[in-house]
């Protein structure tokens, strides 16, 4: 079966680390009662801290070059992702019917793309 | 199906068998090899093929069984040279290969056409590649026909095709009829993919050519094979019938000169009388549906068939299309369905009242058949200065080549202050 990632985009840059408002609450309740229901077809996922902990890695010149990092997103944006879940569905229809259900989706955006199946990554 | 065919009528019914053959034989060889890609180069070969051989050798008794035998033999030959296959297409080979899977009954066959169109049409396509699919997979033109047909060049829309192809597959959008739940508003999805061909045959909304023939009747010949398949749906009949109430007209809606011609100004001798009897037929059908609000399709074919059905702009029966447009607002409120019932009103009523209702809509200021129907109300209720106004800004807003001729010289027709009669050049 296709796997999919559902990827969580938000407004603004929000701290999941810190649960200090009675909507984040809400929200984490609703999250959690997600990760329930679609316990049978989440494969894997995790929630971000915001992107100003974010660190950009680039080799200058190539493989084997300078490394040089730089703190943070790359530029101001109107939203970021705080996180992903990876499904195993039977097609389109059916993740898009689990993606509904991501908070994310009732206030901002979720996006699913296909998983390419390269096997296991780490072999 | 790919050349013209005019010296040789044996060409043009064959190119014609072998396009009707098309939906049936593709759909079938994509539920067979799981590959939209795969079905449909293996189509297109063996479609070339065919039309070579059979222009010297006749047709075989039972071409569609030939098509479909012939493509999926087509189909193992091309994954085999690919070599690099999935286990589903490995798979596929198998029981293609194996040569015992049956030819699919015409039942099935339908099934198998309906699942392609919802696949073709599903919901998270843009509306643009829906459109691209359905001329290719459900009407069989070439990728060089689609791009012509919706003004693209021919490298562009292969491009976009192959990109259509590729999402299917890998985002896994399904080949199969939606669910009871699902499939009303489904089925709604692949009607306005339909009609939205169709309007852009009718009303181009670009380009020198104010109406593209093979647009209209492409989506015509796609509503029936839809009623065909999924016979029964009110929305489909409703559907049918409005394509060929307007498409009636179509001849009527050009002069000579190539320039457009308003509904009032229409030869009505011009109208096919048998698309309005087969318009007709269909919307008695509609209406025999029993339901307590009419489907938003059947009742813009009850308007359209009033106007057909009219002796003259005069003689309109407008108090039934205003009605018609009441029975409208009330399942389908959209500011367009507003300013043609207050085009209706400003007929059944006078120029004032119909003013006095497009005040009353929002959100159309700059759409310019807004523009021109207060251009041509002013006219008529003599306010001359405001409707010159009205003309200059209408042909300032985007439009084809002949409306904004047919602006400017309505534009000096007011000048003369000419009060002729006004209004919606299509009627609906």
């Amino acid at each position: 079966m296709p796997q999919y990632a559902a990827l969580v985009y938000e407004p603004g840059d929000p701290d999941w680390s810190v649960i200090d408002s009675a909507e984040k609450e809400e929200i984490m309740g609703e999250y959690g009662a997600f990760g329930a229901t679609a316990r049978a077809v989440i494969r894997g996922g995790a929630a971000l801290y915001p992107a100003t902990t974010a660190t950009n890695v680039q080799v200058k010149g190539g493989k084997g070059g300078e490394v040089v990092t730089t703190d943070g997103p790359f530029a101001e944006t109107k939203e970021v992702l705080t996180g992903f879940y990876l499904m195993e569905c039977a097609d389109l229809d059916e993740v898009i019917g689990w993606a509904a259900q991501i908070p994310a989706a009732w206030y901002n955006r979720v996006e699913i793309r296909p998983v390419i199946d390269l096997g296991d990554p780490a072999s | 199906m790919t050349q013209p065919a005019e010296n040789n009528p044996g060409r043009a019914a064959l190119d014609r068998l072998v396009r009707d053959e098309w939906p049936r034989v593709l759909a079938s060889l994509v539920r067979s090899t799981g590959s939209f890609q795969l079905a449909e180069d293996a189509v297109q070969d063996t479609v070339v093929r065919a039309l070579d051989l059979w222009s010297n050798e006749g047709v075989p008794p039972e071409p569609r069984a030939w098509l479909i035998v012939a493509a999926r033999r087509r189909a193992v030959d091309l994954l085999r040279r690919e070599g690099k296959r999935t286990d589903k297409e490995r798979a596929s080979i198998d029981l293609l290969d194996r040569g015992d899977e049956p030819i699919p009954e015409t039942e099935e066959l339908g099934d198998d056409v309906l699942r392609l169109l919802f696949t073709c049409c599903h919901p998270t396509l843009a509306v643009e590649t829906q459109t691209a699919l359905a001329l290719r997979s459900l009407c069989g033109l070439t990728t060089a026909e689609v791009a012509r047909a919706l003004l693209m060049s021919e490298a562009a829309m292969a491009k976009r095709l192959v990109r259509a192809r590729q999402k299917i597959a890998v985002a896994g959008i399904p080949f199969r009829v939606p669910g009871p739940k699902e499939l009303p508003q489904r089925l709604q999805g692949v009607l306005s993919t339909i009609y939205l061909l169709f309007n852009e045959g009718y009303h181009a909304t670009a380009g020198e050519h104010p109406l593209r023939h093979q647009l209209t009747s492409e989506s015509i010949r796609l509503a029936a094979l839809v009623d065909e398949v999924l016979p029964g749906e009110v929305a489909v009949i409703g559907l049918r019938s409005l394509l060929y109430l307007q498409d009636a007209r179509s001849t009527a809606r050009l002069d000579a000169e190539g320039e457009l011609v308003g509904l009032p100004d229409q030869d009505r001798s011009l109208w096919d009388l048998r698309e309005i009897r087969a318009g007709m037929s269909l919307l008695g059908v509609a209406l025999h549906h029993p339901s307590e609000f009419p489907h938003p399709y059947v009742a813009q074919a009850a308007i359209a068939a009033c106007h057909d059905i009219a002796p003259t702009w005069e003689a309109t029966n407008w108090a039934a299309i205003v009605s018609w447009y009441d029975a409208l607002v009330a399942v389908a409120d959209t500011p367009v369905v507003r300013l043609n019932r207050a085009i209706a009103i400003g007929e059944l009523e006078g120029p004032s009242a119909g003013l006095a209702e497009l005040e009353r809509i929002e959100h159309l200021t700059s759409y310019p058949p807004f523009v021109t129907a207060r251009a041509e109300l002013l006219a008529r209720a003599g306010r001359d200065a405001e409707a010159r106004a009205e003309f200059r800004a209408a042909i300032e807003l985007p439009g084809n080549d002949a409306t904004k001729r047919e602006l400017v010289r309505r534009l000096a027709e007011s000048v003369e202050s000419n009060p002729r009669t006004s209004a919606d050049p299509d009627g609906t």
